[in-house]
C-alpha cells in the first residue's frame, strides 16, 4: 500500500520537526529544569570555618591610655574617661535597647509603642517595675533604682559590663547596676587596661541568667556554652569554631543584630542563619526547598537545655507557704530548686524537645493595662504571629514557658508585684511573704489601680529557640515530621504535609478499588479454572 | 480452527519501553505509598530519593515513547472504536469460561482489542499525564513562594497531593487487573512471552502483511482500519 508522493514529503517535513523537538529540544528542556537547582555552596562554609576561629585583635592597648591610669572613686568617672576618646559612643548607648530597655516599635492595632523590659510583664519574675534595685544588676548603666533614673545622662552608662575582658568585673546584688568598689571591688586599673570587644562571658553575665538563675529563662543560653563542645553548640563549641556571641550578633553603633520576642515586636534587625550560610546550604535541594517554610532551627536544634535544665513551669500561686513558720526550699535530684517560699513551684526539664509554631517575626505583648480574658482561662504574655498562608512565616522551634501569676479579678488586669526591697516591711514579697501587700505596693508604684482582689491565672510565654545548634548528623530526621501520628509538627494543622496527612475518603476509595480488583480477579480466575476442568472432564468422557 | 503463525508483534523499543515502564510504575508505587506513610521499608528519605529519581526516569521514558509512537505511527493503535466493544466485554464476562474464541483478531496493525484501546488511551491521555503533572508540581512549585517558577504559585499542596494519591490508586488497580488479564491470551502465558520475546502466534490471515520485518514501517503507516 504505497503512499502518494505529495503526502510523503509533507509528512517527512512534519516528522522531521517533531523528531527534532522530541529528540533534542525536549530532553534538553527536561535536563535544564532538573539541573536548575542551585548547588550547595561548601566553599562558603569552608571560608566561614577559616574566618571565625580567628582571635580578635584590638587596635588599641588601653593600658597605654594615660587617662585610665588614675584611681577612680566611682563608676561614673570611668564612663566619663571612656567618653573622652569614644566621644560619640555615649549618644549611641543612650539610644540603645541595652540602656533604654525599650524600643519604639509599630504594632498593628496599637500604633507606635514604647515597649521593652522596662515596662513589659513576663511570666518569670513578672516585671522590673518596683524591683529595679535588684533587676538592674543586668542593666548596662549605673543607678537605675526607681523612676527618677536619668536616661539622658551618658555618665549613667556602664561601658565595663560589656567590654571588660578580664572577667573580674561584677555588678553588686541589689545595687541598681553599681559594681562593688573600694577594697571589696575588683582591680579596676586592670579591668580598664583590658577593655575590648565583648566576650561571650560578658554577654552571658546577664543573658545566661535571665529569670533568676542559669538557663532559667531561655533554655538555649547558659553558662555551659562557654565550655561545652560541638555536640551542644556547633558554633560556640570549644572543639569546633569556638565562636563568640558577637561573631554573629554583630553591632553597628551599638545596635545589635538579633531579636528576643519576649520584648521585641517587629520583623527587623533580626539575625538569620542564612546571613552566613546562604539560602542553599544543603547538598540535597529538597532540603533547601524546605527552608522556604521551615526555619533552619526547626531541624538543627532537635533539643535544647542539653547540659543544665531549664524552667518550664513557674507557679506563683503556691508562693508564701511556710514550714514551721519559716520559709523553705525543696531541691530535686539534680539540685534544681523545685519549690521555694518566695517564688512558688517550678518544673525543670533537660534535653527538651521544642514546640513548633508558624512565626513571621512580628509579635504583640499583653500590656499591663490590657484586659485579661478570664473566659479562655489562659493568658498569652506574648503572641507571636504567623500561619502557613503567610509568606513571611516559617515553622520555628519555641520554648513555651507556662505558669500561674496573679491578676486583679475586678479590674481584670495582670498584676505587677513588688518582689524585692533592701529591707523587710516595705511590702516586698521575697522578704515579707505577703501577696496582698506586695501587689498593693507593686501596682501603686506604676501607678495602676488595684481593686484589692486577686487570683491566679495560667500564663504562657513564647520564646523562639535559636541557640544550641546541633551537628548536622543529629538534625531532626524526615520521619520525625513526615509521620502519621505524634510527629514533631502534629499540632500545626493548617497545611498538608506528605506522610502525615491524607484524605480518608480517597484512601478508603483507593483501598476499596484495589480490594475489588483482587476479588474480581480471584472470582474470574476461579470460574475460569472450574470451567476449564469441567471441559476437560467432558472431553475425557 | 484457524492456522497460527509466529509473528513479530512487539518491536525492540516497544518491549524496552513496556518493561521499563512496568518497573518504574512498581518502584514509584512502592516508594510513593511509603512516602504516604502506608508502610515503612526504605525509610522516608530514601523513599523520596528513589521516588524522585524514578519519576525523572519515567518522564524521560515517556518522552522517548511519545517520539516512537509518533514517528512509527503506532499511536493509531489507540484510536478508540466501538466496533466489537460489546463483544469484547461479553467475552471477558461469559465467553472466556466457555472457551469461546477471542472476538477481536490480533494483528500487528491492530494489536489491541477495543477494550484495551479504550483503557490504554485513558491511561496515556488522562492518568499518566495527571500523575506526571501533579508530580512535577509536587517537585517544582517550591511551596507557596513558587520561587523560580512564579507562574505556578500554588498556596496549598493539598489538592496536588490528593490528585497524585488518587491517581496512584487508579494506576495500581490498573496494574493489578492488567497482570491478570495478560493470562487471558491464546494460552495463559502467550501474551507474556510475546512481550518478552516480541514473537507471538497469531491467527493467520491471508491479507495480513505480517512477518516481513522490513516492511513493518510502511505497514504501520497505513494501518488504522
Amino acid at each position: 500500500m504505497p503512499l502518494t508522493p505529495v503526502n510523503s514529503t509533507d509528512m517527512k517535513k512534519f516528522t522531521k520537526a517533531i523528531t527534532f523537538f522530541l529528540a533534542i529540544v525536549a530532553p534538553l528542556l527536561i535536563i535544564t529544569v532538573a539541573l536548575r537547582a542551585p548547588k550547595a555552596d561548601h566553599s562558603k562554609l569552608e571560608a566561614l570555618r577559616q574566618e571565625y576561629p580567628k582571635e580578635h585583635k584590638s587596635g588599641v592597648d588601653h593600658s597605654k591610655m594615660e587617662i585610665l591610669q588614675k584611681d577612680f572613686n566611682n563608676p561614673h568617672e570611668m564612663t566619663a574617661a571612656c567618653l573622652t576618646c569614644h566621644t560619640e559612643r555615649g549618644t549611641e548607648l543612650l539610644h540603645s535597647a541595652h540602656f533604654k530597655w525599650e524600643r519604639e516599635e509599630f504594632i498593628p492595632g496599637r500604633g507606635v509603642t514604647y515597649l521593652g523590659k522596662k515596662n513589659l510583664i513576663n511570666n518569670f519574675c513578672t516585671g522590673v517595675q518596683s524591683n529595679e534595685g535588684s533587676c538592674m544588676k543586668c542593666h548596662a548603666g549605673y543607678g537605675w533604682n526607681d523612676k527618677t533614673f536619668d536616661f539622658t545622662n551618658p555618665f549613667n552608662i556602664d561601658c565595663i559590663v560589656c567590654h571588660d575582658n578580664t572577667g573580674t568585673y561584677k555588678k553588686a546584688s541589689g545595687g541598681a547596676g553599681y559594681p562593688e568598689m573600694g577594697p571589696d571591688g575588683p582591680d579596676f586599673k586592670k579591668i580598664l587596661a583590658s577593655m575590648g570587644q565583648p566576650k561571650s562571658e560578658n554577654c552571658g553575665n546577664c543573658h545566661f541568667g535571665g529569670g533568676g538563675g542559669n538557663n532559667v529563662k531561655h533554655g538555649d543560653l547558659e553558662i555551659a556554652l562557654l565550655t561545652a563542645g560541638r555536640d551542644v553548640d556547633v558554633h560556640m563549641g570549644v572543639d569546633g569554631a569556638h565562636m563568640n556571641c558577637v561573631d554573629c550578633h554583630t553591632a553597628e553603633n551599638h545596635v545589635m543584630k538579633g531579636r528576643y520576642y519576649g520584648v521585641s515586636s517587629t520583623n527587623t534587625q533580626r539575625l538569620n542563619c542564612e546571613d552566613c550560610h546562604t539560602e542553599f546550604p544543603h547538598q540535597k535541594n529538597i532540603l533547601n526547598e524546605h527552608s522556604i517554610k521551615v526555619g533552619c532551627q526547626t531541624c538543627h536544634i532537635p533539643i535544647y537545655a542539653k547540659v543544665n535544665a531549664t524552667k518550664m513551669y513557674w507557679d506563683w500561686a503556691t508562693a508564701t507557704r511556710k514550714k514551721d513558720g519559716k520559709e523553705y526550699e525543696l531541691l530535686d535530684a539534680d539540685g534544681n530548686i523545685v519549690y521555694t517560699s518566695i517564688k512558688g513551684d517550678f518544673v525543670w526539664e533537660k534535653n527538651v524537645k521544642p514546640e513548633y509554631f508558624w512565626f513571621n517575626g512580628t509579635a504583640d505583648h499583653h500590656l499591663i493595662t490590657d484586659k485579661v480574658d478570664t473566659l479562655s482561662g489562659m493568658l498569652k504574655i506574648n503572641t507571636l504571629f504567623g500561619e502557613y498562608r503567610d509568606r513571611n512565616s516559617k515553622i520555628v522551634p519555641m520554648k513555651v514557658h507556662r505558669g500561674r501569676q496573679p491578676y486583679d479579678t475586678e479590674h481584670l488586669t495582670i498584676i505587677q508585684a513588688k518582689l524585692w526591697d533592701k529591707e523587710k516591711g516595705k511590702g516586698a514579697l521575697w522578704l515579707d511573704l505577703d501577696w496582698e501587700r506586695s501587689i498593693e505596693e507593686g501596682m501603686a508604684y506604676i501607678p495602676l489601680p488595684y481593686s484589692g482582689n486577686y487570683a491566679f491565672i495560667e500564663t504562657e510565654m513564647y520564646m523562639p529557640v535559636n541557640h544550641m545548634v546541633s551537628p548536622a548528623s543529629q538534625a531532626v530526621t524526615c520521619k520525625e515530621c513526615h509521620t502519621r501520628n505524634d510527629g514533631r509538627l502534629a499540632t500545626l494543622t493548617d497545611f498538608y504535609m506528605p506522610g502525615r496527612d491524607r484524605n480518608r475518603f480517597i484512601d478508603l476509595a483507593g483501598q476499596l478499588t484495589l480490594l475489588l480488583s483482587f476479588i474480581g480477579i480471584f472470582a474470574h480466575a476461579s470460574i475460569r479454572y472450574m470451567a476449564a476442568r469441567k471441559r476437560k472432564t467432558a472431553q475425557i468422557q | 480452527m484457524s492456522k497460527h503463525k509466529k509473528v513479530y508483534v512487539y518491536q525492540g523499543f516497544e518491549r524496552f519501553w513496556h518493561w521499563n515502564q512496568a518497573l518504574l510504575i512498581f518502584l514509584l508505587a512502592f516508594t510513593g505509598f511509603e512516602i504516604h506513610s502506608s508502610y515503612e521499608f526504605f525509610g522516608f528519605e530514601t523513599a523520596v530519593d528513589i521516588h524522585n529519581k524514578a519519576a525523572w526516569g519515567f518522564i524521560i521514558l515517556i518522552v522517548f515513547a511519545i517520539f516512537w509512537h509518533i514517528t512509527t505511527g503506532e499511536w493509531k493503535q489507540y484510536i478508540p472504536t466501538t466496533q466489537n466493544l460489546k463483544a469484547q466485554a461479553e467475552f471477558y464476562l461469559f465467553g472466556i469460561f466457555r472457551n469461546a474464541p477471542h472476538p477481536t483478531k490480533k494483528t500487528i496493525i491492530s494489536k489491541l482489542n477495543p477494550l484495551q484501546r479504550l483503557v490504554y488511551l485513558g491511561l496515556k491521555l488522562l492518568v499518566i499525564p495527571v500523575m506526571v503533572i501533579s508530580g512535577l508540581l509536587f517537585m517544582f512549585y517550591r511551596y507557596p513562594q513558587g520561587d523560580s517558577i512564579a507562574m505556578i504559585n500554588i498556596d496549598n499542596l493539598e489538592i496536588i497531593a490528593l490528585v497524585h494519591t488518587a491517581g496512584a490508586f487508579v494506576l495500581l488497580s490498573f496494574v493489578v487487573v492488567h497482570l491478570y488479564l495478560i493470562t487471558t491470551g491464546h494460552t495463559v502465558t502467550s501474551n507474556l512471552q510475546a512481550m518478552i520475546t516480541g514473537w507471538e502466534e497469531l491467527e493467520d490471515e491471508d491479507d495480513s502483511p505480517e512477518h516481513d520485518v522490513n516492511s513493518e514501517k510502511t505497514d504501520t503507516n497505513t494501518s488504522g482500519s
